[in-house]
Parts: C-alpha cells; structure tokens; sequence
C-alpha cells in the first residue's frame, strides 16, 4: 500500500513520481498541487497529473544516524539502522526532489552532481502483516 | 516620518534544561526588561507574545498568558506565531503600534520550553500537513535538512568540517562568557571532530540542542524614551518580514521538493539574501556599516551561509573570512558575540527576541567581557519555518 496516495505510480522500471502541471505556465508541482498554480504571475490553469524524470542529479545528500521521532514509524525493539536521503536535481522539471536513498546506499557512495534514478520503495514492512507494507520512492546511483 | 522606536529595556531568563514551564520563563524576562526599562507594568499599553506550540493551549495565546502572569491591567494584547520567526513578527508588531501611535510602550515577551531530543511535529494524523509529511515519508529531521545544506557548501564552495568547526570554537568561546548561556565550556575542534555524526557531516557539536528559555524587550516610541530621561536609546531602524519569491529554488524546511523553475527564472537573488537587504533599505545602510551581527546558527555550517547572505563577504567566501578571523571577537564583523544557538540552544520563540537583548547590551557598551569596541549597528538574521524571514537592524 502506498504510502501517500497519488504521488508515485508504476513497477519496476515504470516506476515513477507523480506531481501535476498547471496548462497555463507549465510550472511543475511535487508534491502535487492540485488546487490552483502557485505561480503569482499565472491566472491559473488546469493541473494536470504528470510523471517526473526518472533520472536526475545530485543536489545534496546527507543520512539519519539516529531514530527519527514520530510520526516517522520504526520498531524501538529493534537496532536502529542509519538510511540516506538524497536531494535530487531534475533537469527537464527545474526541480528539486528529496527521498531517502535504496537500502544499502551510504553517503560514501554518493557525490553531487551524481546520476540517480527513481525507484520503487518499502518504508515500513510489518511481518506480522503483508497488508501495511508502506510503499515509497527511493533514489539510488544510476546503473 | 522616523521608522525608529527605542528599546527601553531588556530581559532574559538563563537558557537551560530547566524542567518548568515557559510561563514562568517568559515572566521573569518580562520582570528583568521591565526593571531594566524603568518602566511600570501597569504603564504598559501593549502586550505581545511570540507563541510557543508545544506548551499545549496556552502557547497559542502567549500574549495573553503573559499578560494573566503579569496581573492583568487591561492592556492591548497581540500573539504570533511564525515559528523560528515568531520573535522578530512580535517586534514587528509591537514596533507598528508605536509608530501608529496606538501604544507608547510595548511589552514583547518570548519564551519555550523545548523538549529533549529532535523537534517534532504535534501529534495525530495530518497528511495535508508538509511538516507531518516530511517525517511520516523520510524521517527528515531538522538536523537533516542541516547536513544537506552543509554537504553542498562543501560541494560548491570547497567548505571543510574544519571550518564548520571553527565555528563552533568560536561561540563556544563566547557563551562561556555570557551568564544567560545554556553552554559555558569552551569547546576545541578536536572535540567537535569527535563528537557524534548526526547527519553527515555534521556532528552533535555543529548542531545546536534543544533548550528552555525566554527573552523579552520594552520598546518604546523615542519621545517616551527621552521623557525617561533617556537621550539616546538603542533604536530600532529596521524589521524584515519577507517572504520567499516564486520559484524558491533552494530546498528549504519542511519541504520535500522546492519550486519548479520551468516557467519563471528565479530571482539571482536567493530568500536569506533578500530579507537581509530588505532589512537594510529600511534602515538606510548597508553591511559596512554593521558593527555586529547576530545570526542563526542552527549548525555551524548555517552560520557560514548567513555570512554571504547579509554581505559580509562574497558568495563562498564565508569559510575564508572565519579562517581571517573577522567574525571572531576584536575582527571586522564579529557575528554572535552572544555564542548563539551554538551556546544557547532552540527555545523558538524567544531566539529572535534574544538576538535582540545582545545587540542592546552591545550597543550600550554593557556587553562585559564579550563587548565589540564601540559598536554603533548591528543586525539579527534568522528564518522561520513555511517561509517566515526575519531580520532586525539595531542602531545607536
Ligand atoms: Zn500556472
């Protein structure tokens, strides 16, 4: 189950982030807006939904070395493991995207200006139930 | 028409772990700027809090419960909210009373207590709420915002964590002079080097902790001030409020994406930049003028950036004029002479008011120890959460 509603869609490697596009001025919203373009010099068109890049360019990155508090979920019972967030650079959007990083990547791995590509994600798995693995968008170093 | 008003008195409670609530600190920094200013309670015209959001209902009507505190005695009462900002919107407010002549004297009161550890947001569901959201989806912490701005200073502009710790040695040094300090040990970059990694690269020792605290000014219009007896208050030339413009391009808390700039090319200049340079048209001055400054370093790494953003120095060339020594004590510019967040920690609502108690001390030559030689101006920067700017230029 996604995480948020409407933000990403797809598998694989149709996966990608969903934002919306005002008609009018072509400004591109993620998280999507889907009330009225936040452009002060536009009228305000339709927001139309829009799949974003699927790759993109480091901005910035940096990880969590201790337990975020909530409402992010994670199990106190259990070791806390550090994740990355990557800030990612869209060319096409002039946009800039943050999400943590696949399982695995670590800031030794990263660099700014580096290739990422958008991939599916798991924010929180509970093994006592299939039903509420959380599903998000993770960035990892283009292959 | 003069856009002056005169801070009259000045007040704090020590910051600290203190345990009791903020009532009690905002109260007695009420009390301390009050005696300071000379000034009855019962002959103040205004009230206005700066609203804490974690002391449960009545942080939301700070205003109205410092005046209950005080003994209440009828006067107007004003409370804001804007987050880190919540200060300097509580000045801006108590400064347009007194310039439309609505109040003579204008109590302005701050204080928190902040709880332990990471902020966080209020608790339930809200998933319309960009803050809720930033945890619930990357359990992005402030801290973390912090270690991204600082890994693209070192990406774009060649900063070092030596640097960031510079920083940090330096307000150390401060705080450990100032009685009203949360921290008062000095601290060596050996020591930051080896505290803790939070969010890479920063370390616990470049972030700034949680705290108790409060602040609060009597300001005043300028004829009060000399039926006082006082000639030549510390004034107030200038308050910034402004807004980012569209498309704010650089990732900001608690966004988790900035604006898209297919459509309008972003202004040159960046949102820190302009509630600095806003704050000096009003005041008719410019960064060679500042004899201090006084500005939010969250991490040691955000004081660097605020060193550009206000002019001291060109853009990346901020890690070059710590190394110089100019924002250090008896340099050009020394920036935080008070040790900042650095020796006081996060009470939200009382910062920008407390940036402003330091400025008044420097500027009446009552800074002790930690005083710039003849300080005429100085300036505070800061910046609230969703886009609340913040800056206040002091004169004397
Ligand atoms: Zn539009």
């Amino acid at each position: 189950m996604p995480a948020v509603a409407g933000w990403f869609t797809g598998e694989e490697d149709g996966f990608r982030l969903l934002g919306t596009r005002c008609q009018a001025c072509a400004s591109v919203f993620f998280p999507r807006e889907d009330d009225h373009c936040r452009n002060p010099h536009c009228a305000g068109g339709v927001l139309e939904e829009v799949p974003l890049s699927r790759y993109g360019r480091v901005w910035s990155y940096t990880d969590s070395r201790y337990r975020p508090p909530s409402p992010y979920v994670s199990n106190p019972d259990l070791p806390w493991v550090p994740y990355t967030l990557i800030a990612v650079e869209l060319e096409a959007e002039r946009i800039v995207v943050l999400g943590q990083a696949a399982p695995g990547v670590t800031t030794a791995d990263l660099a700014v200006g580096m290739e990422v590509e958008v991939i599916p994600g798991v924010l929180q798995k509970d093994p006592e139930a299939a039903l509420t693995t959380l599903t998000t968008w993770n960035w990892r170093p283009r292959r | 028409m003069t856009t002056d008003v005169a801070v009259l008195g000045v007040g704090m409670h020590p910051w600290g772990k203190w345990g009791r609530s903020f009532v009690e600190y905002g109260t007695v920094a009420a009390r301390a700027a009050l005696t300071d200013a000379g000034v009855d309670w019962r002959d103040v015209g205004s009230i206005v809090g700066a609203d804490t959001v974690r002391g449960g209902y009545p942080g939301y009507v700070a205003g109205a419960t410092f005046a209950r505190a005080l003994g209440r005695q009828g006067a107007r009462v004003t409370s804001v909210y804007a987050a880190c900002a919540s200060g300097a919107q509580a000045v801006a407010a108590a400064r347009a009373q007194i310039l439309a002549g609505l109040a003579e004297v204008v109590l302005v009161v701050g204080a928190d207590a902040a709880p332990k550890g990471f902020f966080r947001p209020a608790g339930g569901d809200r998933p319309d709420d960009p803050d809720w959201l930033r945890f619930r989806l990357l359990g992005a912490t402030n801290p973390a915002y912090f270690g991204l701005y600082a890994r693209r200073r070192m990406a774009v502009h060649g900063d070092t964590p030596e640097d960031f710790a510079r920083v940090k040695v330096k307000n150390a040094a401060l705080g450990a002079l100032n009685p009203y300090a949360r921290y008062r040990n000095r601290i060596t970059s050996e020591e930051v080097a080896a505290s803790a990694v939070v969010a890479d690269p920063l370390r616990l020792l470049d972030i700034c902790a949680t705290s108790d605290g409060g602040a609060a000014l009597v300001l005043s219009s300028i004829a009060f001030a000399q039926r006082q007896g006082v000639a030549r208050p510390v004034r107030i030339r200038s308050v910034s409020t402004v807004s980012p413009r569209f498309p704010n391009t650089e990732l900001d808390m608690p966004d988790i994406a900035t604006d898209s700039a297919v459509a309008v090319e972003p202004a040159t200049e960046a949102f820190r930049a302009s509630i600095a340079r806003t704050a000096y048209e009003e005041a008719g001055l410019g960064p060679e003028d500042l004899s201090l400054a006084e500005v939010y370093d969250l991490s040691t790494a955000m004081e660097l950036q605020w060193y550009e953003d206000l002019g001291l120095c060109a853009d990346g060339e901020a890690a070059k004029l710590l190394r110089e020594g100019a924002t250090a004590p008896g340099g050009r510019i020394p920036v935080n002479t008070s040790g900042g967040l650095a020796s006081f920690g996060e009470a939200v609502p009382a910062q920008a008011i407390a940036q402003l108690c330091e400025l008044t001390w420097q500027l009446r030559g009552a800074a002790g120890e930690r005083q710039v030689t003849g300080a005429r101006a100085g300036i505070t920067a800061n910046q609230g959460l969703f886009g609340h700017g913040s800056a206040v230029v002091v004169v004397r």
